[in-house]
């Protein structure tokens, strides 16, 4: 007989194991769902994970894809840390790319060099009110902040639309709901030749290391840390919580209008509806793939881009949908969690029943 | 009590559990007789509640036999337990507060059970009266004090015709006056043949009560004895091996100036069913121990979050550590100003139970080790390690989880942690609750050290034992009143139990409502 048995202490292997398991999982689980509807199980796991790395442009968009995923999830992963059940990071990201775009749209004939400190300095800041409304609820109310940043996403959306359907559209782009493309002055550095990398991904890859470095190395990490594993414990030593909420919040808040900002100031140039094809939902996955540990994270982002890159390249390739790639990511989720259960229990087997 | 030529009540023979990473019971037998009160005496973790949770069915034994009136049975669930004529009082009590004794106790029995007894509730007042328990039927549960639900534990055994009644700690929740009560009772049970399976830390009520004891440690029966032939001293010695030092008679000491002082601090509850604390007035001196004794859920926390800074209200002018007002400032910042302060809850509160002993460590104790905002790692974990030296903490090192530590063991780490911050003023909190002899001893002594360096010590415990010992002034909390302050020379246990009943009340106060004191303390 099969019993669960809670394990004395949380297993270390399993810490790390878990992850790699679900991925296993989720692949198995691929190859059964893509024999079903008659596709070869093996094309569609090369076209999903390996063909995006076959080739120079090919890794080139994997980068671009993964700066907005890591930006979200080193904030995220901070917030979670912390207790903070932060759903809203692609609200955030769409406040960020809307703030960002305005002032865009205001230095698109000038030359001045402040122009994109300018732009990105606005959609941090832009980001960072999405994400205080829903805290300010939260510390004065004590609403779900699980809740209203969920509601604060549509918002964020809907808003967007507005915009490009009104004050920002593009007076000569044809009644098409787009903002005109920014001057070049405002766009972000190409950081290769031929490519579309540009300076987001040396911002992600800063973030994670200055979330690596807050959480391990400093006094307010910690403090994070304690408050989010053990609030009462937090409170009898004197941290203050709702310090420590702002401060998440706001840095989760930044990063995701950052990347915002990096996406329409870089790969896209302009404003447009479909700013996102939710990179802050499925942050939330590189979050907790990465273990909550902003290190964690950039390896968890590269492979949550790779299956965003391996979704476009197989319904170019193999007529599968485009809807896949979401399919996966909830699979994924499903299996990590599922898996995580392990590192405080374990199956033990018996001879017999024993009651 | 009568022993001889009759059959053993109950027979435990070679009793094993083991859980995963620990051998909770190795091979334990013991037999009681009809009537006879045997104690089962441990430290914590030597295997007393899985052993009695053995016998009433909760915990199923990997090896071994329970003969039960002679024969072989095996108790596979409480309710088995409970039709062989078995009662188990836990020590935390399983009562819907919203019900009534008579309901409660109904829910417990069986039908055929019910049919048998008839009208329930003349057959608790006519058991109650028999007892002198003191059980009204037709009581709220939640309007009942402490000692009273208690009783209603018993009379729910009782009703089943109980013939062996096991006590998780029974007395640690009650007054002195409510413990010679219960033992009244018991007494009682124990002349009229009921056995009683007794837990208990504190010996001096072992010796009293029982007819023979049982000393668990590490799982395995080291010792039995017939208490009444011994001290309390000596049973503690065959608890904890022979390193048990004489944890008694130490100097009393006067304070010198006032540190911290309280005046007329009011305050409402901020739970709905917390106590408000009512014009509570004392000041604390360096290089005394000022014990508060005290019923759990009289006031003693309210009392402690107010002056720890954990209840965030602000207090200003009420509260003052060395003439400077605090009651402005968050916990924090008190505890910058030389305040520290142990915890009732070890694990969840006065330590983060998955970070490591040195992450603990700068949970309170950052002095010295944050440069910058950054921590200085290292330094924590050397001093960490040195202080688990200083204190004998039993554990792997300064990784060890907080979780992986037994109760006592983590309690001398917490002690340690916040006396190494040298504080001008150590709030203490039952800091010897469910810890075994060997540790409270060492605890006790870090105590009466830190105070004969000149701090100031205010120490809230249930234990009134303790705080006769330690403390060198004392008072008592009811209801959120505080008693007058006395000198522990010119006191004695009894007025301390009476005022932990709230007879000052009457004379200091007018203004209760119709409630007894020990009835609101437990709402």
């Amino acid at each position: 007989m099969i019993r669960i048995q809670a394990r004395t202490e949380p297993s270390s292997l399993m810490k790390v194991a878990s992850p790699l398991l679900a991925i296993t999982l989720t692949l198995i689980f691929g190859c059964i769902l893509f024999s079903a509807i008659g596709k070869s199980p093996t094309q569609a796991l090369h076209v999903l994970l390996i063909a995006p790395l076959a080739d120079s442009y090919n890794i080139g968009e994997m980068f671009v894809k993964m700066g907005p995923l890591l930006l979200c999830a080193v904030g995220l992963s901070l917030c979670y840390r912390a207790n903070m059940w932060n759903i809203g990071a692609e609200g955030q990201l769409l406040a960020g790319a809307l703030g960002g775009s305005a002032v865009a749209l205001y230095f698109i004939d000038s030359e001045s060099s402040f122009a994109l400190p300018m732009t990105l300095l606005a959609g941090i800041i832009s980001g960072m009110l999405w994400a205080a409304m829903p805290t300010f609820l939260k510390l004065k109310y004590n609403s779900n902040l699980i809740l209203t940043t969920i509601m604060f996403n549509y918002i964020a959306l809907y808003l967007l639309i507005w915009a490009v359907h009104g004050p920002l559209r593009d007076p000569e782009g044809f009644g098409f709901p787009e903002s005109a493309l920014f001057s070049d002055n405002t766009l972000l550095p190409v950081l290769f030749e031929s490519s579309r990398i540009h300076l987001g991904i040396v911002f992600a890859l800063i973030s994670g290391v200055i979330g690596w470095f807050i959480l391990s190395k400093t006094h307010l990490g910690f403090q994070i840390r304690v408050f989010g594993a053990d609030e009462p414990a937090a409170r009898y030593a004197g941290f203050s919580g709702k310090k420590l909420s702002w401060l998440v919040m706001l840095f989760a808040g930044a990063l995701a209008g950052l990347a915002g900002v990096s996406e329409t100031t870089g790969p896209i140039g302009q404003l447009v509806p479909n700013v996102s094809p939710g990179y802050g939902y499925s942050a939330i996955i590189v979050a907790y793939l990465g273990r909550l540990h902003p290190l964690g994270a950039i390896l968890a982002a590269v492979f949550m881009a790779v299956l965003y890159m391996g979704g476009d390249l197989a319904q170019i390739e193999m007529g599968i949908p485009v809807a896949v790639v979401s399919m996966f990511q909830g699979v994924l989720l499903f299996f990590l969690l599922a898996c995580d259960f392990f590192i405080n229990n374990r199956l033990a087997f018996t001879n017999q029943a024993t009651n | 009590m009568n022993t001889h030529n009759s059959v053993s009540r109950l027979e435990l023979v070679n009793i094993t559990k083991q859980y995963p990473g620990c051998l909770a019971n190795d091979n334990i037998s013991i037999t009681l007789m009809p009537g006879e009160i045997h104690a089962l005496l441990g430290e914590n973790g030597a295997g007393k509640s899985t052993l009695v949770k053995s016998i009433y069915g909760v915990v199923s034994p990997d090896k071994g036999d329970i003969i039960w009136d002679g024969r072989e049975v095996s108790i596979k669930s409480p309710s088995i337990a409970r039709d062989l004529g078995i009662g188990m009082v836990f020590q935390h009590f399983s009562l819907f507060e919203t019900l009534t004794v008579c309901q409660n106790i109904e829910l417990c029995l069986s039908k055929t059970q019910l049919v048998n007894i008839g009208d329930l509730a003349s057959r608790i007042t006519q058991l109650s009266e028999e007892y002198g328990l003191n059980v009204n039927p037709s009581r709220y549960v939640h309007s009942l004090s402490i000692g009273e639900r208690q009783r209603v534990e018993i009379m729910r055994c009782l009703v089943q015709s109980v013939k062996l009644l096991i006590l998780d700690e029974p007395t640690s929740v009650l007054t002195p006056q409510e413990v010679a009560g219960l033992f009244v009772v018991l007494r009682t049970l124990s002349n009229e043949g009921c056995s009683i399976l007794f837990i208990s830390h504190k010996l001096h009520e072992v010796t009293e009560i029982c007819d023979k004891a049982t000393i668990l440690r590490g799982g395995k029966v080291v010792d039995t004895c017939v208490p009444n032939e011994e001290t309390p001293a000596s049973i503690a010695k065959m608890m904890v091996g022979d390193l048990a030092e004489q944890d008694a008679g130490y100097a009393k000491k006067e304070g010198t100036e006032s540190v911290l002082c309280v005046s007329s601090l009011s305050l409402e509850p901020k739970q709905p069913f917390g106590t408000a604390l009512k014009d509570i007035t004392f000041d604390l001196k360096s290089g005394e121990i000022l014990g508060i004794a005290g019923v759990a859920g009289n006031g003693q926390d309210e009392l402690m979050a107010i002056i720890s800074g954990e209840d965030e209200r602000n207090i200003k002018s009420t509260l003052s550590l060395s003439k400077q007002d605090i009651g402005h400032l968050h916990a924090g910042e008190r505890r910058k100003l030389g305040m520290a302060y142990v915890p009732e809850e070890r694990l969840g509160r006065g330590a983060v139970p998955e970070m490591s002993l040195s992450e603990n460590t700068l949970l309170t104790h950052s002095e010295g080790f944050i440069r910058n905002g950054l921590v200085d790692w290292q330094s924590i974990k050397d001093y960490t390690t040195t202080m688990i030296a200083k204190y004998k903490v039993k554990c792997h090192g300064e990784f060890s989880e907080a979780k992986s530590l037994s109760g006592g063991n983590l309690q001398k780490f917490i002690m340690g942690r916040e006396i190494g911050q040298n504080p001008k003023v150590l709030i203490c909190a039952h800091p010897t609750w469910g810890v075994d002899v060997g540790a409270a001893l060492a605890i006790h002594q870090a105590l009466l050290e830190l105070r004969d360096q000149g701090a100031a010590i205010l120490l809230i415990s249930e234990d009134i034992d303790e705080l006769f010992l330690l403390a060198d002034r004392m008072s008592a909390i009811c209801d959120g009143h505080l008693s007058p302050v006395v000198k522990t020379e010119s006191t004695n246990i009894d007025q301390i139990g009476q005022w932990m009943a709230g007879t000052f009340i009457d004379n200091k106060s007018v203004s209760i409502s119709n409630t007894t004191p020990a009835q609101k303390a437990n709402s």
